[in-house]
């Protein structure tokens, strides 16, 4: 009961330092929360994905940049009303999950991984070498932001835009993962021989986690091109893939929490160690290599050791 | 009505012959025994019914449908379930979760994404009296993986059974118990409902013929004998592979 009362202190406390943000930090800064936001809705999709239903997935970034070359394509080149091309996005980033399932759920462990990181990568070079739809490398820039009755142009109200989406979207998964489907994934992770002998046609079940951790992931890749104003192919590239994969792994993996933590440090370690140095990506390799070593289940699960060695004298 | 049909079914393994042509019946609400040496094949004619091994050839029916191309799932749908010999559980989850999953098994595939609390609430009541029943009380919060063995071989069981499956294959349920967990698993095994169709593999000659409406004894791939509890005992070629005097 305490231990609820204190979660749910958190939030309430979380939520209200969240909403007074924009007062209390200068602007880049806002901008920064926004991206540790979008990223946190990314790797708490991929976390469905890789926590709940274990499928570990290198492929992720996909779902992403179908969804931020959504928004980029649906307005610059074929001229729709942005509120439309909002929800188009989350469609088909969710479409495109619905057809790359089939594929990548041949195969298991790290197969799996192998066919996903391969499916992105021709996503990716479809991006990359279309110069004529997608501009190739030079990407898409003058991404407008949507507007809902509301201009979303200003820092702080796509601040808010974002948390609320962020909010939702949260509670969403959280739903989802407490939901009689979510124990399914959970089982089908612990074992699938189990479940199968128990009657759940295990397939069914982790087609359904892809295209959802899909949908999610396209939410964050669209509120990404929104942020930027733009796209590249760099949205769709395996470094954005892996880089989710080591939000959620060093935040604590089938946590949900966890992951959202983890995307904030990631984006945070990111921006403060690309103003001193351009070799990011050999830091982020470094930050793997020591979670897994000294930390396997995250933060989280640092956490959760600490207050069993506490309550055991 | 007969319960399972196993007709002429075979397992190869590359040239290793595993079933080399097992037919067997059935009936239903019979308690079947399933006894032979280490590598008779007898845990591979179960796979071969579950669904978990494809037979090589011949045919398996379930209550009269013919499931032999169908996968685990959905036979499992159709009222079979069955235990594992290796511990088959869901290590991270706590036993409440477990039998919940083994409550919603039958009905699996709803994929459901909401549900209201009564029902939860209905479900969750369920799923303890369940872990009462079957002397696990009190587990319900534990994690699987904290349990003691004797308690997982329980729990394996318990998940089994929570279906009310018509067809019930146990998978050496008593193997590696102590004697005193032996006779627990042997008292759950004798409270099942006596509609219940039982088909069990046991090493333990004792548990065999303690349960056993009839014994069907298994040798490389073979089915050498099958009868009641007298004629098994009597039976020269039994004895033979049993007691060594070949």
């Amino acid at each position: 009961m305490t231990g609820r009362a204190v979660r749910l202190a958190a939030i309430v406390l979380a939520l209200a330092f969240l909403l007074a943000l924009p007062e209390l930090v200068r602007p880049y800064y806002v901008g920064l929360a926004t991206r540790m936001m979008i990223f946190a809705i990314f790797a708490m999709s991929l976390d469905l994905l890789l926590g709940y239903t274990g499928l570990a997935s290198l492929g992720h970034a996909a779902d992403f940049g179908v969804g931020a070359y959504a928004v980029a394509l649906l307005v610059l080149r074929w001229g729709v009303a942005s509120a439309f091309a909002f929800p188009a996005a989350l469609i088909a980033a969710t479409a495109t999950g619905a057809l790359l399932a089939p594929l990548a759920l041949r195969a298991r462990g790290s197969y799996f991984l192998m066919i996903t990181f391969a499916l992105s990568q021709v996503l990716w070079s479809v991006a990359f070498g279309w110069r004529t739809l997608t501009n190739g490398d030079d990407g898409m820039p003058g991404v407008p932001r949507p507007s809902f009755g509301f201009p979303l142009d200003g820092t702080d109200p796509f601040y808010y835009f974002v948390l609320v989406l962020a909010a939702l979207a949260a509670l969403a998964l959280v739903a989802i993962v407490r939901s009689p489907f979510g124990r399914a994934l959970r089982g089908i992770r612990e074992s699938e021989s189990r479940m199968q002998a128990l009657g759940y046609d295990v397939w069914r079940y982790q087609f359904a986690a892809f295209v959802l951790a899909a949908g999610f992931a396209g939410l964050a890749g669209a509120l990404y091109a929104y942020f930027n104003r733009f796209v590249g192919p760099e949205y769709l590239y395996v470094i954005q893939s892996a880089e989710a994969l080591i939000m959620v792994i060093l935040g604590g993996a089938g946590t949900l929490v966890g992951p959202a933590l983890g995307a904030g440090i990631i984006v945070f370690l990111e921006d403060f160690v690309s103003s001193m140095t351009e070799h990011w990506v050999l830091v982020l390799g470094v930050i793997y290599v020591l979670v897994t070593l000294f930390a396997p289940r995250g933060l989280i699960g640092l956490v959760n050791d600490f207050r069993q060695r506490r309550a055991e004298p | 009505m007969t319960a399972l049909v196993v007709e002429n079914v075979t397992k190869n393994f590359g040239g290793v012959t595993a079933l080399a042509g097992i037919s067997l019946e059935v009936s239903e609400g019979e308690r079947r025994v399933l006894l032979g040496p280490n590598g008779a094949g007898k845990t591979t004619l179960f796979h071969t019914i579950s669904g978990s091994v494809m037979p090589s050839g011949g045919r398996i029916a379930l209550f009269g449908t013919d499931i032999t191309h169908h996968r685990p799932d959905r036979r499992a749908r159709l009222g079979l379930a069955r235990t594992f010999q290796v511990t088959n559980l869901f290590p991270r989850l706590t036993v409440l979760d477990s039998v919940l999953l083994a409550l919603g098994g039958a009905a699996g595939n709803s994929l459901q994404l909401l549900e209201p609390g009564s029902r939860h609430r209905r479900k969750a009541d369920e799923a303890l009296r369940l872990l009462d029943q079957w002397g696990l009380a009190g587990t319900a919060p534990r994690v699987v993986r904290n349990l003691s063995y004797g308690e997982q071989r329980q729990l394996e069981l318990v998940l089994a059974i929570a279906g009310v499956p018509r067809l019930l294959l146990l998978d050496e349920p008593t193997a590696g118990l102590s004697p005193a967990e032996t006779s627990r698993v042997v008292a759950m095994v004798q409270q099942l409902p006596r509609d219940m169709t039982i088909v069990m593999i046991e090493h333990d000659m004792d548990v065999a013929f303690e349960l056993a409406d009839r014994i069907a004894v298994m040798h490389q791939g073979r089915l050498i004998a099958e009868g009641d509890e007298a004629a098994i005992r009597a039976n020269r070629q039994v004895t033979d592979i049993y007691l060594g005097t070949e």
